[in-house]
This record gives structure tokens, C-alpha cells and sequence, in this order.
């Protein structure tokens, strides 16, 4: 049974009338999708399939339905449907969407392509490995208070507004994909990536928090290599200012400790050392 | 799983060809670093040519071009804009927007987003010299504020006639004032001075000046919203003020204008 004959049958069972031609919200249009298949170490062979077209269909619609009806070998992530989990992120006629969010009718006329994320090993056809963000995430020491002051707490609104921003994160990783420090240089050895920049800016910005990791978001993260292009921010499915909140202001609190002889002489006068000792102060 | 990579050996290989992917595009992604390559290119020629090659200070009537203010040293050797120009040029030239612009324009780095590099080589980024100097932004900032002031007193200048000390509002007056309001709000709007502000500290409810400090921060966001369009609407309009006063410099016309 096709999906449009099930769901036929569901609006029926449930007594559902569909007004006269927009039975399943049918268009009578046909998709043109083309998935790229493979497996490691195969030749990866963009493979074409004939959809029919739905009002409002999304990509992982009709990936879904080439799943039921037309190959059911086919592999892809997913999990919400509503662009809340970061499951299906996929690259979309060359862009890093995720597939549950981009509708089919909004993309230009022509074939629908679909691809795995291009940075990410393969696992299977549009599903990667993406295990390196998870040890990265590991690299990254957790939220800190100072000894003895665990909470509870009470915090002012003001104090913790611009954290909301980061922690809408939906570790989607289509940041980390489209970074091209990540994708064409390859340097997920020695860059952490977008997705865990916006990470420390929310702890380092954290009120309560009394680490400091912005030395080592320099040294083991590579904060240096993002040359502030913006692409992670222009791909962000949650709309995170992610060079603009996160990756600037890291790069001006390394600045405040690295490339400012006015704090530099300060320092020097109060006989501290000359990058702070690691810790800062919170309140 | 299928594949289980050690640990750093991910993106080594990356498995769906290399290169632009132009094919799967339907904009052309190159339009907009040729633009930019255009415009900046120009910009860069034109501020050479009217700092050195324009025959002495542009300065006409009340009006002296913004791209040599403070006039320091008329009468030396060297042209007086040399002793100002390198801040605003330099702190555009580390402006976070800018560097954003020229190292997709210029060094292709990357091109347009997702479509591959053209070159694969030794990627340094802003983690070496010579390019990690863009740090030294906030220095430039400092230096700018300054010369936004000088350029606000030009203004104000703008607004006497020179001979007989009355008030005058000529088209040039509004040229340089709109001008310094856009160079203020590009000025105002800088990632450096959003930090410096109040986006370095991590609480603002208790400490001294920290609420001061979290309305000049949210200011300065507001600006900072529309950092990009402000850095190009002020270059525009800083070589239309230039340009509007070498063209009353060399007689082309009069500036219309009303004397009090
Ligand atoms: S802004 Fe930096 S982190 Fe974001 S995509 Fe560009 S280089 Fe990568
Ligand atoms: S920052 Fe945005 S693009 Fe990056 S992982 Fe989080 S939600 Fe996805
Ligand atoms: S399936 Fe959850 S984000 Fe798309
Ligand atoms: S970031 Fe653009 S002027 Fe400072």
C-alpha cells in the first residue's frame, strides 16, 4: 500500500471528507528526488526517484515515502519532524538544511538533490558519523561555580538574557558542516567548531560560572582559524547570531587578554601575571 | 555502527567529491565576491588618489574632506592626510564585517558557503601572523573615536561661512552632516566597542556601573544589527563628500547655500 492509499484510508476511517480534487492534498505533481546512495569505501551513485508531490510536502517527506514505497534500503536519520531534534540534517541542492524544514515548493523548479553532509564520514546513503562533535563537546570543561557556592540561586533576568540565545542550540551540526575550516581543511583535530564556540560563549558568559576557557578555546580549540565568514550563522536552522554572539566576543575576550597592552600595563602595574591565572570572577 | 573513526582522523576524507558544487546551484555564488572585490578595489584606488595624487588638502569654503581631518601639518612636506587616514583605513581593513568580506572576496576563503575551496593548501586563518594583527582592531577604535570628533567639529564648521562669520546652510553643510552620521553609526556599531561596552562582562545587576554599562551594551547591538550596511553606506558617503568638494574646489559649480 502506498502512503497516499493509507492515508486515504485513515481520512476514511476516521470519516474525514476531503472537498472534491484536493483529496491527500495531492498536487498531481511529480518530485524529481535524487539521493546520493553508498557506503564507505563505494562510489556514491546519486540515484532518482518519481514522488508525488503533496501540498506542503517537505524533503523528508519524500524521502519518506521513497523509504515505504520505492526502496526501502534507503538510509536517513530523523527523529522530530519539527526541526527540533537535529536528526536530519542533510545538504538540499547544495545547501545544509535540515530536511524536515525545507519544503519542497519553495525550492527553485527542477530535480530535488539530495545529499549527505559533506564534512561528516558516511555511514550509510544521507546518514554520517558525526561521533567528533561529541568528543569535542567533551573537551570543553562543564559549568563551574565556586566551591561552596552550588546554589540554589537567585539570578537577575538581565544577567542571563543573552544566554537563552545559545541554548537553543538543537545540535543539528549543519554549522560544523558548512564551516569550511571543517569541510575543506579538514581541521576537526584542532578547531572545535561553531556549534561549541556558541557552547563556551554560554558558559564564559554565565554569571555563576568561574572557569575561564577562553585560553584554551584559543590553543586546543582553534579559535583562530574562524576568519568570521559567517556561514554556520547563515545556516543555523535555529537562528543562533552565532559568529556575531558567540565567536566574536571570544575573540575579543582573547583580545582583552592577549592584544591589550592598555590591560597589559594595568596588569603589569597591579603584578599579576600577564594572562590571568585561568579563573575569573563571578558574582 | 558502520564506520567507527578514531578520534581526530573524521574529515580526512570527505566522501562527496570535492570542488564547487556549482551544479546543484541556481545562483551564481561568485556574484558577490566580484562586487565586493569591485567596490572595495575602487575604494582603494580612489582614497590612494585623492590622499596623494589630488593636488594638496581637498578643502572648500567651510567644507574640508573628511579624508583629511584633523587637517594636521598643511603646510608640510608629506600630504596631511597621511597623518590621519591610516586609522579609519586600518580600522576598516580590521573591521570584523570587512575581514568577513575580503577573506570571501579576496582570498576565497571560502568563496560563497558550501561550495569548496578553489585552492587546497595550508590553512592559517587568524591563528598566525600576519593575519591574527586583526586583533589589534580595538586600537583603531580608539584612534577613530578620536577623528570622529574632529569630524564632528568639521561639521560644525560647516555651518559658518568663513568670511563674514555668519550662519550659512549650503548642500555641502547636509553632505558632511549626513556623511559623519553615517561614519558615527558604522563607528558606533563596532563589534570591538559592543564588547568594550559592556559584552565582556558577565553580570550586570551588581558591580559598579553595570546597568550603565548594559544600556550602552544594548545600544551598541542595536547599531551593530546593521554593521555591514553601515560600513558600506559610509564609504559611499564618505567618497560623495570627497568627491562633492573637489568638484567646488575646481570651480565646477558653487555650493547653493543660504547666509544668515
Ligand atoms: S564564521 Fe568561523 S566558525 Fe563560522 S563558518 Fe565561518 S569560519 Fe567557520
Ligand atoms: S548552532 Fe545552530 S547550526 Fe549549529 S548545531 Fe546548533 S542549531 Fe545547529
Ligand atoms: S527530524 Fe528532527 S530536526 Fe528534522
Ligand atoms: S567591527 Fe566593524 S568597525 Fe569594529
Amino acid at each position: 500500500m502506498t502512503t497516499v492509499e493509507r492515508v486515504r484510508e485513515e481520512a476514511a476511517h476516521i470519516g474525514a471528507q476531503p472537498a472534491a480534487g484536493q483529496e491527500s492534498g495531492l498536487t498531481g505533481d511529480t518530485v524529481d528526488l535524487r539521493v546520493l546512495k553508498g557506503v564507505p569505501g563505494g562510489a556514491p551513485e546519486e540515484v532518482a526517484y518519481q514522488v508525488p508531490m503533496v501540498t506542503g510536502m517537505v524533503v523528508l517527506d519524500a524521502v519518506h515515502y521513497v523509504q515505504h514505497n520505492l526502496d526501502t534500503d534507503l538510509a536517513c536519520r530523523w527523529n522530530c519532524k519539527a526541526a527540533k531534534c537535529g536528526s536530519c540534517s542533510a545538504e538540499v541542492n547544495g545547501h545544509p538544511v535540515l530536511m524536515c524544514k525545507t519544503r519542497i515548493d519553495e525550492l527553485p523548479a527542477g530535480p530535488v538533490v539530495v545529499h549527505p553532509l559533506k564534512t561528516f564520514p558516511l555511514i550509510k546513503d544521507l546518514v554520517t558519523d558525526v561521533s567528533r562533535n561529541y568528543e569535542i563537546n567533551r573537551e570543553i570543561p562543564q559549568f563551574t561555580p565556586a566551591p561552596g557556592d552550588e546554589g540554589p540561586w537567585r539570578i537577575q533576568q538581565v544577567d542571563i538574557d543573552r544566554l537563552y540565545e545559545y541554548r537553543r542550540c538543537i545540535e543539528c551540526f549543519l554549522c560544523q558542516d558548512v564551516c569550511h575550516i571543517m569541510r575543506s581543511h579538514h581541521y576537526a583535530d584542532r578547531f572545535y567548531g561553531p556549534r561549541f564556540f556558541v557552547r563556551v560563549a554560554s558558559l564564559e558568559m554565565h554569571p555563576k560560572d568561574v572557569l575561564n576557557r577562553v585560553d584554551q578555546t584559543r590553543t586546543d580549540g582553534g579559535l583562530g582559524y574562524c576568519n568570521i565568514t559567517k556561514c554556520c550563522t547563515e545556516v543555523c536552522p535555529e537562528h543562533i547570531h552565532i559568529t556575531d554572539n558567540a565567536i566574536i566576543p571570544l575573540k575579543e575576550r582573547n583580545a582583552d587578554r592577549h592584544w591589550d597592552p592598555v590591560r597589559f600595563v594595568g596588569r603589569f602595574l597591579r603584578g599579576e601575571r600577564p594572562a590571568g591565572d585561568g579563573t575569573q570572577q563571578g558574582h | 555502527m558502520a564506520t567507527q573513526t578514531a578520534p581526530g582522523a573524521l574529515i580526512t576524507e570527505p566522501h562527496a567529491g570535492v570542488g564547487l558544487q556549482g551544479r546543484l546551484r541556481t545562483a551564481p555564488w561568485w556574484l558577490l565576491p566580484l562586487t565586493v572585490v569591485s567596490v572595495l578595489g575602487a575604494f582603494t584606488v580612489y582614497a590612494i588618489w585623492t590622499a596623494f595624487f589630488s593636488g594638496g588638502v581637498n578643502q572648500a569654503g567651510p567644507y574640508l574632506s573628511p579624508f583629511y581631518s584633523p587637517l594636521i601639518w598643511a603646510t608640510g612636506p608629506i600630504t596631511p592626510a597621511l597623518w590621519v587616514l591610516w586609522s579609519p583605513l586600518l580600522f576598516r581593513a580590521t573591521c570584523y564585517y570587512y575581514r568577513k568580506a575580503y577573506y570571501r572576496s579576496f582570498f576565497w576563503d571560502p568563496p560563497a558557503c558550501a561550495v569548496g575551496e578553489l585552492r587546497y593548501r595550508e590553512y592559517r586563518g587568524e591563528a598566525h601572523f600576519p593575519l591574527f594583527l586583526n586583533n589589534l582592531h580595538r586600537f583603531f577604535l580608539y584612534a577613530v573615536l578620536v577623528v570622529t570628533g574632529f569630524l564632528w567639529y568639521d561639521v560644525f564648521l560647516a555651518f559658518w561661512d568663513p568670511k563674514t562669520g555668519h550662519v550659512q546652510l549650503g548642500l555641502g553643510t547636509f553632505i558632511m552632516l549626513g556623511n559623519v552620521t553615517l561614519l558615527s553609526l558604522y563607528t558606533f556599531g563596532c563589534h570591538s566597542l559592543r564588547h568594550l561596552s559592556g559584552g565582556g562582562l558577565d553580570c550586570y545587576s551588581q558591580g559598579r556601573f553595570g546597568m550603565a554599562r548594559f544600556r550602552a551594551w544594548s545600544a551598541v547591538t542595536v547599531l551593530n544589527l546593521r554593521h555591514a550596511m553601515w560600513a558600506w553606506l559610509s564609504m559611499f558617503s564618505v567618497v560623495l563628500t570627497d568627491i562633492y568638494i573637489h568638484m567646488l574646489r575646481a570651480g565646477w559649480f558653487i555650493d547653493p547655500h543660504v547666509v544668515f
